[in-house]
C-alpha cells in the first residue's frame, strides 16, 4: 500500500523537473566552485579583490546548495526549516563573528 | 489492507494511519533538520577556533606551504558530484525505481570513499613530513576542522551503506524513503561545511 502511496501522486513529469531541478544546482554549483579555484590560482586580480570574490562566490554557493540541494523555501511545509536555519545563521554570525572580532581586537592590544 | 468486512472503520483506521504516517515522516525529517543545525554550531565553533589560530604556526609550516589546490580541487569536484548523484538517489527512491537507487546510491558510495581516500592521504602525507597536528596551533586547528568533516563523511558513508542493504531487502516503503531523505539531508549539509572549509582554509589559506 505504502508502495502505491508513493508513486501515485508523482508522474513522470516530477521526475524530469527534479532531475533538471538538481541539474541547474549543480551547474551553478560548477560554475560557483571553478571562478574562486581559478580566481586564487592564477592569481589573475589583486589580493583585495580575490579576497571579496571568494567570499562572495561562497555565499552565493551556499544558497544555491540550500535552494537546490537542501530545498529550503518559503513555502507553508519548509517554512519552519527555512527559519531554523535563519536562526542558526544569527547563532553563527553572533559565536564566531563576535568571537573572531574580540580576539582579533584582544590579540592587536597584546602587540 | 482488510477492509472486507467493517468496511468503514478499517477505511477510517487506514486513513488515520496514513496521516499519522506522513505527520512521522515529516516529523522525523524536521528533528533530523533541527539535529543538523547544531551540528552546523559545532563547525562553526571549530571555524572560528581556526580562525583565532591559523597565524601561530610556532615557525613551521604555513598553510601556503602545505597546500597543494589542484588536489583540493579535485576533492572538491568529487564532492560536487556526490552531491547529484545522491539527489538522483533521492529522486529514483520516491519514484519507486529501486534498481536505479542502489545504482545511484553505490555511485555516490564510490565518490565518498574517494573523497575519504584523498583526505587520509593528504593527512598520513602531513604527518610523514613531520607536521602531524601536534607541531603547530595552525596544524592543530588544520587536522580538527579538517578531520571532523572527514569524519561525518565517514559516517555517512557507513549509514549509506546500512541503507543500501536495507533497500535491496525490504525495498523502497515509506520508512526506507524516510530515512534516505534524513541521509540526503545530512550529504547535503557537509557539502555546504565542505564550501566553507575549501574557502576559509584552502583558497584563503592560499593567498
Amino acid at each position: 500500500m505504502s508502495q502505491a502511496d508513493t508513486s501515485e501522486s508523482l508522474t513522470s513529469d516530477d521526475f524530469i523537473a527534479s532531475v533538471k531541478s538538481y541539474l541547474v544546482g549543480f551547474m551553478l554549483s560548477v560554475i560557483l566552485t571553478g571562478i574562486p579555484f581559478w580566481a586564487v590560482m592564477t592569481h589573475h586580480f589583486e589580493k583585495p579583490i580575490t579576497l571579496g570574490l571568494v567570499l562572495v562566490m561562497a555565499i552565493v554557493q551556499i544558497v544555491v546548495h540550500l535552494k537546490y540541494f537542501l530545498h529550503l523555501d518559503f513555502s507553508k511545509e519548509g517554512k519552519i526549516n527555512t527559519f531554523s536555519f535563519l536562526f542558526t545563521s544569527l547563532i553563527i554570525v553572533m559565536v564566531v563573528g563576535l568571537s573572531v572580532w574580540i580576539i582579533y581586537a584582544a590579540n592587536a592590544l597584546m602587540m | 489492507m482488510s477492509i472486507a468486512i467493517r468496511a468503514d472503520l478499517d477505511v477510517v483506521q487506514a486513513d488515520e494511519h496514513h496521516d499519522e504516517h506522513h505527520d512521522a515522516s515529516g516529523n522525523t525529517l524536521l528533528g533530523f533538520w533541527i539535529y543538523l543545525m547544531t551540528d552546523c554550531i559545532l563547525f562553526a565553533s571549530v571555524f572560528a577556533t581556526y580562525a583565532v589560530l591559523f597565524m601561530n604556526t610556532d615557525g613551521g609550516v604555513s598553510g601556503k606551504d602545505i597546500f597543494e589546490l589542484n588536489f583540493v580541487a579535485i576533492e572538491t569536484a568529487v564532492l560536487l558530484v556526490s552531491s547529484i548523484t545522491f539527489g538522483f538517489a533521492l529522486i529514483c527512491a520516491k519514484h519507486q525505481k529501486r534498481a536505479a537507487t542502489l545504482i545511484w546510491l553505490l555511485i555516490t558510495f564510490a565518490l565518498g570513499c574517494a573523497f575519504i581516500s584523498m583526505e587520509i592521504y593528504e593527512f598520513h602525507h602531513l604527518i610523514e613530513q613531520g607536521n602531524g597536528p601536534q607541531r603547530s596551533a595552525f596544524l592543530t586547528a588544520f587536522f580538527t576542522l579538517v578531520g571532523m568533516h572527514g569524519l561525518h563523511v565517514t559516517a555517512g558513508l557507513i549509514w549509506m551503506a546500512i541503507m543500501m542493504l536495507e533497500v535491496t531487502k525490504s525495498g523502497l516503503n515509506n520508512r526506507s524513503i524516510t530515512r534516505l531523505g534524513c541521509l540526503s539531508l545530512f550529504w547535503h549539509f557537509l557539502d555546504v561545511v565542505w564550501i566553507c572549509v575549501f574557502t576559509v582554509v584552502y583558497l584563503l589559506g592560499m593567498l
